[in-house]
């Protein structure tokens, strides 16, 4: 099945899930409470934003420079760099370094490239022993899904379901208390920090001055995953770049804000090297892997660039009619919601991915929200446009010139008015079944009825 | 040519066409590194004096469901951490020497795990505490600034299932660009290799969005400020 019906016959399914839909309402009910305390307590959010704004698209415009010294200053102080135009090679990397260490297990804490590239997958497959270590990531690992969400990995599960995976896959007791959950979770991770060979990690931003990734967290896994293993893997897109370390006195509690609700999220951790001389933790060896994956090409199109500013907050998500009623894995993409369907198509093609740029209301509460203002709502209409000029549809294309040719004919036009007006109410016989060629049209709407008589008609007819 | 060399000159080949700027009114093509204008005006408000930011620091650990403890002298700050070991019934804990654990730690009468000295990660996970110094406290969002250098390494502000902070009041600093600027200041020539911002007791929601303190770091976190 395409892509596309796949997502048709899964939207039309999750669309009229109504208790899906009230664990949604539910989860992002209080999300979006303290979001506005949040965004209130700012002297001046909209200043906030524009500066933002400003300071990515620095970031992103002198992109070339700011990896550079990122990766120089890095390198300085004995990190190794590593550089992945595509996921195959990024994996490659990895792997490598895993043989190269001997390493039989992996404590992962969450990374969005990693589900990009299916580095899970690719570990196992190698023979390894890998763990989630955020506790959403663990609860869809362990359910062999995708996450659910970008910043809410598990928020489609309910209390029930996830006691019962726990009972399932790691031998827990049966409770439906999240506190006693979360225990459970703690407990069996503990273990696996301690033995882990390798930690991997993703990072929210790569500070260009300093030489220094920033990793945004809650609950301390990523922390432990960056002191206790032995070797230390950070998997990064080359777009997390910020041009200054003080660029995150903004940054962090923007993130924070959109992300979750918080003031500032519980564990802001800046990494600069692996275990330097006289430190008596952390891991010796520090692999720092740059995952291009096609962001080039969303960086050639000018015109979008912008959607490389993203930092991955989630807000967009939270706020789209769309995402909120057919859901997160209906995307079946690595990013879902408004900026997963803009940066899907130019991350994996525009024709298998141009569907997620129409399943859209374009209200654009997403680029309203969006911390650091991308155009979201246009960009999915220029994804439509480049999607028709570079592959016309030969219906659409055909019914046009028909169009046009009957409107630049007014006696074959005023024919057709007649004619539409006699047959309209044999409409009511085929709309919406498969003889109906309008069917994806008309099955969900009516046709307005036309008027008895023309206002041409009535103007000259009037006495 | 290079994985790298490859990837910087598709950047350079797309970066040849100019995006417009977020500014709408200017056109003007900012440097790499032209100085931000400050976030400091838009940023939560803090206080002026030192009282205010104080009193926002106790609101804001409140709020975090952090435990702040504030001290006249280090004698009474020695009495607090020893009513906190009976409270808490520490059997063992962790630290490293710096002046004020120094100060503080022998009235606790424990055996001290030291992690600023090669230690067993095992036996730090044992320990009932992790004690620590900072860099700093941050009134605008109840943070405490670690760095590995300041605060015993990487694990024992983390491992342990409650970490107590020892802090000067004069560590208090009002906002986040002032905790970054006194980072530059102290370190730029050599910073630690982790720096980073402690904002209330490990935590979670991926749970059906409902709260939970300790996932997988500290269940609690004690600031004990004199």
């Amino acid at each position: 099945m395409s892509f596309v019906s796949q997502f048709k016959a899964q939207a039309r399914v999750m669309a009229g899930d109504l208790r899906h839909r009230k664990i949604i309402r539910t989860a992002l009910r209080n999300y979006e409470i303290v979001r506005d305390v949040r965004k209130a307590s700012f002297q001046d959010w909209q200043g906030a934003r524009q500066l933002a704004a400003e300071t990515k698209w620095q970031a992103v415009n002198h992109l070339d420079q700011h990896l550079e010294q990122f990766t120089a200053k890095l390198e300085s102080r004995g990190t190794k760099v590593h550089w992945a135009s595509n996921a195959a090679q990024a994996r490659e990397i990895v792997l490598k370094i895993v043989k190269d260490k001997k390493a039989k297990s992996v404590i992962k804490s969450k990374a969005m490239t990693s589900e990009e590239i299916h580095l899970n997958d690719a570990l196992e497959h190698a023979g390894l022993n890998v763990v989630e270590s955020d506790l959403g990531e663990l609860i869809v690992q362990l359910r062999k899904e995708a996450p659910y969400h970008i910043v809410f990995p598990s928020m489609h599960l309910t209390r029930d379901e996830i006691s019962e995976l726990f009972q399932r896959e790691l031998g827990s007791a049966a409770t439906n208390d999240p506190e006693e959950l979360t225990m459970i979770a703690r407990r069996a991770l503990r273990k696996k920090y301690l033995t882990a060979d390798i930690g991997i990690t993703g990072a929210n931003f790569a500070i260009a001055e300093t030489g220094m990734i920033s990793i945004t967290e809650n609950e301390g896994n990523a922390r432990l995953t960056a002191a206790l293993p032995k070797t230390m893997i950070s998997l990064i897109g080359i777009e997390k770049v910020l041009p200054r370390m003080e660029d995150l006195a903004l940054f962090l509690p923007m993130l924070a804000t959109m992300g979750t609700g918080q003031q500032l999220t519980c564990y802001n951790t800046l990494y600069s090297g692996p275990r330097q001389p006289g430190e008596t933790d952390g891991p010796e060896e520090w692999h720092v892997v740059l995952l291009d994956n096609h962001r080039t090409e969303l960086l050639a199109d000018a015109e979008q660039r912008d959607a490389l500013h993203c930092i991955r907050c989630g807000a967009c998500l939270n706020v789209c009619p769309i995402f909120r009623n057919v859901g997160g894995h209906t995307y079946a993409t690595t990013y879902s919601g408004p900026i997963g369907s803009v940066i899907t198509p130019h991350l994996r093609g525009l024709q298998d991915w141009k569907h997620l740029s129409s399943a859209s209301s374009l209200c654009g509460a997403c680029t309203e929200t969006c911390p650091v203002k991308i155009d979201l709502h246009h960009h999915l209409l220029q994804n439509r446009r480049n999607a028709a000029k570079q592959q016309p549809s030969f219906a659409e294309k055909t019914s046009f010139k028909l169009f046009a040719f009957a409107a630049n004919r007014p006696a074959l036009w005023n024919f057709g008015k007649k004619m539409a007006r006699i047959f309209q109410p044999l409409q009511g016989l085929v709309k919406g079944t498969p003889v109906d060629p309008a069917k994806a049209w008309t099955q969900t709407r009516d046709l307005p009825q036309l008027a008895p008589e023309s206002f041409k008609d009535w103007w000259r007819n009037r006495k | 040519m290079s994985e790298r060399e490859k990837i910087l000159g598709r950047i350079r080949e797309a970066l040849k066409v100019g995006a417009p700027h977020p500014h709408s009114h200017t056109h003007a093509h900012p440097s790499p590194t032209s100085p931000p204008s400050t976030p400091r005006k838009w940023l939560p408000k803090v206080g002026e004096t030192y009282d205010e930011q104080l009193a926002l620091f106790a609101k804001n650990a409140a709020e975090l469901k952090a435990d702040f403890q504030l001290f006249n002298s280090a004698a009474e700050a020695r009495q607090g951490i020893a009513a906190l070991r009976d409270k808490e019934k520490w059997q063992q804990v962790a630290g490293h020497s710096g002046d004020l654990t120094n100060a503080i730690c022998p009235a606790l009468n424990l055996p001290l795990l030291r992690t600023d000295k090669p230690y067993d990660v095992h036996a730090l996970e044992a320990c009932d505490a992790g004690i620590s110094e900072c860099d700093a406290l941050i009134a605008q969002t109840g943070t405490v600034l670690v760095t590995n250098r300041s605060a015993g390494g990487r694990a024992l502000s983390v491992l342990p299932p409650h970490h107590v902070v020892l802090a000067r009041r004069d560590q208090l600093v009002a906002d986040l660009p002032a905790a970054f600027a006194l980072l530059q200041q102290r370190y730029a020539t050599n910073y630690p290799s982790m720096i980073s911002f402690i904002t209330g007791p490990s935590r979670t929601g991926d749970i059906e969005r409902i709260l939970v303190l300790g996932a997988h770091g500290p269940k609690k976190l004690t600031i004990i400020c004199f």
